[in-house]
């Protein structure tokens, strides 16, 4: 009764008090961004929760089950025997270093038939890349995982970067940023990749990449030479930001638009006259 | 010049003939000077010590960029060594230096453009032209000078001293024979590397013999001859190196096309190519194991490795060169010869 009472005295002040509190406007748009944060913190949370679950019941996967795996996702192309099909190449001893690499990247699935696999996001847990790495090895014997030695990054970083520039550097840059092959082919970029995509990629040569075998590299150099590209991926370069660390491409333009145009803007403001 | 009263109109200026031109009565007119605009300064007393104040914080704000570049000096040594002290170092003081300088350029301009006059002012232009009488005295001046010294007279002295300007920087030209090679022929040199039959084929640069049976399918393997590791910088390795360095690959021996001449010049499916462009001699390394292209990164010159690393794309003139191998009795790959044709780009008596 109270409320009805108030209400035509609240709706007749309206007009009168129209303009809120300068405060209102922000306290508003606290409020939203509250909300808002709050409703993606907490959806976060949750999927980082999924996420988790889904790893720890996957822990306990088998060869069995990479091999259900395997012939769910990967035998459309590959053969339900690693035999190959006409639409992809067979498996045999390629072993699991090479499935780590490949499915761990997330170059396989593939997406489409195209000059090169990219990498992608990865569609597979740890546990179930390793259930069907272990299944190829077990079917057909190939090169296995490399020693977590030879991962630990803390080999000759000096040697290693000459070793990375004679041998790497022509195709990945001699930074690492990666650089274009031929036909739509790329070497793509070094940074962020695990030690252990990078020891793979090197001893079973991926798609166009050249294999640098263990006669060739050894897991030593193979180690100094991830020891290096981490040791220059921790440390940074002197340079300042390297604008991709492709070369005269980025630098030129950023000049180009950031330098003569600042020159060209501090021209008009030196010409112009004073008010 | 002390002929020269500097009035400014005088007849002495060069005027055009109207020629056949027609003289149009409402011919248009240079615009005059538009009037002077005061500007905010000029006429607020308040806005002037206001801009006054903008300048000289300006110049302060430099005194304290430029202090600041001392200070980060200190502030960031790089005694660690560690690339990002140095890093560090260097921004800080470059940022303080660059700020202080900008900081001046900002309050001059700022200083002329809005305190100093800026009452506009006709100058104008003297006529090119020199007087009459000056042209003749300087003339005058000349001929005396040539008397005097017997310049023109003298011929003895003028010639020699003709001779003389002229040999000067004949010594700089004759200095020019330094950067060819010596006692030797040029072109010998541009046509062979030092491969001989024989030779190791070594790792790059740890110098170690290559089995056959380590370069495995798809391998690629940076490759110099194993003499090299035994030059010195000061007997010309990288000479040498730069003309001798070899990319071997190894193919599936179906793959390989092979011309019934060097048919001997790869062994099981391995081959070994020159690594320079026969365009303009960059390192061809980018290699790709499964369509056996050759890229080289400078110019895109795409050579086939399947077929004699034949120029399927871009400037390069001739495929690159084979270096033909073998293995010894040990197993480990060797040279048969040295290249068959000189390595590289084009030059004067290779085309």
């Amino acid at each position: 009764m109270a409320t009805q009472k108030h209400r035509p005295k609240t709706s007749a002040k309206a007009p009168r008090t129209g303009r809120h509190s300068p405060w209102a406007a922000a306290a508003l748009i606290g409020i939203g961004l509250l909300v808002t944060g709050g409703a993606y913190a907490g959806a976060m949370a949750a999927t980082a929760a999924a996420g988790t679950a889904e790893t720890s019941v996957a822990t306990s996967l088998t060869t069995e089950d990479g091999k259900k795996l395997f012939q769910a996702n990967c035998a459309t192309c590959h053969g339900m025997d690693l035999q190959g099909t006409e639409n992809g190449p067979n498996l045999i001893g390629v072993g699991a270093m090479s499935v780590d690499f490949q499915v761990g990247t997330g170059r396989m699935p593939l997406q489409a038939q195209g000059p090169q696999a990219p990498s992608k996001p990865v569609q597979f847990t740890d546990a179930q890349i390793t259930a069907m790495a272990d299944w190829v090895q077990s079917v057909s014997p190939g090169p296995g995982m490399p020693d977590e030695r030879y991962l630990d990054g803390q080999g000759d970083a000096g040697r290693g970067a000459e070793l990375f520039r004679i041998n790497c550097a022509m195709c990945h840059n001699v930074g690492g940023a990666g650089g274009a092959l031929t036909e739509g082919k790329y070497a793509p970029a070094l940074e962020g990749v695990l030690p252990q995509h990078i020891y793979a990629a090197m001893a079973t040569g991926p798609q166009n990449m050249p294999v640098f075998n263990e006669m060739y590299l050894t897991p030593e150099d193979k180690r100094d030479i991830i020891s290096a590209l981490m040791w220059s991926y921790d440390n940074g370069t002197p340079g300042g930001y390297t604008l991709g660390g492709i070369g005269p491409v980025s630098e030129g333009l950023f000049i180009w638009i950031f330098g003569i145009g600042g020159l060209v803007a501090v021209s008009v403001w030196i010409t112009a006259k004073s008010n | 010049m002390a002929h020269d009263d500097g009035s400014l109109d005088d007849g002495r200026s060069f005027v055009p003939s109207t020629g056949l031109a027609v003289v149009v009565p409402d011919a248009p007119t240079a615009p005059a000077l538009p009037p002077h605009r005061e500007r905010v300064t000029d006429k607020d007393p308040a806005k002037m010590r206001s801009a006054v104040r903008t300048v000289y914080t300006w110049f302060y704000l430099s005194v304290a960029g430029s202090i600041w570049a001392i200070a980060a000096y200190m502030l960031f040594p790089i005694e660690d060594g560690r690339w990002s002290s140095i890093a560090e170092n260097n921004m800080f003081i470059g940022i303080g230096s660059a700020f202080a300088l900008l900081a001046i350029g900002i309050g001059a301009i700022h200083w002329s453009k809005a305190v100093m006059s800026d009452v506009e002012h006709v100058e104008h232009r003297h006529p090119t032209r020199g007087k009459d009488a000056t042209r003749e005295l300087a003339i005058e001046a000349f001929s005396d000078a040539n008397e005097d010294s017997g310049f023109g007279r003298r011929t003895m002295i003028r010639n020699s001293l003709f001779a003389a300007l002229i040999a000067f920087p004949l010594p700089g030209i004759v200095l020019f024979r330094g950067l060819a090679p010596h006692g030797v022929d040029p072109v010998e040199l541009l046509e062979h590397t030092m491969w001989k039959e024989g030779m190791r084929l070594v790792k790059d640069p740890t110098g170690t013999p290559i089995r056959a049976a380590d370069v495995t399918i798809g391998s690629a393997v940076h490759v110099i001859p194993e003499a090299l590791t035994e030059l010195s910088h000061h007997d010309g390795y990288l000479d040498e190196k730069a003309k001798a360095i070899v990319l071997v690959m190894r193919l599936r021996p179906e793959d390989l096309i092979q011309a019934p001449d060097k048919v001997d010049w790869s062994y099981d499916g391995i081959v070994a190519y020159s690594k320079v462009c026969t365009h303009v001699g960059c390192p061809v390394a980018l290699y790709e194991q499964h369509t056996h292209h050759l890229l080289c990164p400078c110019h895109q010159s795409q050579f086939d490795v399947k077929n004699h690393a034949a120029v399927i794309f871009g400037p390069a003139a001739r495929p690159l060169p084979q270096l033909p191998i073998t293995v010894d009795a040990d197993g480990y790959l060797v040279a048969r010869s040295d290249f068959q044709e000189p390595v590289g780009p084009s030059f004067w008596e290779r085309h």
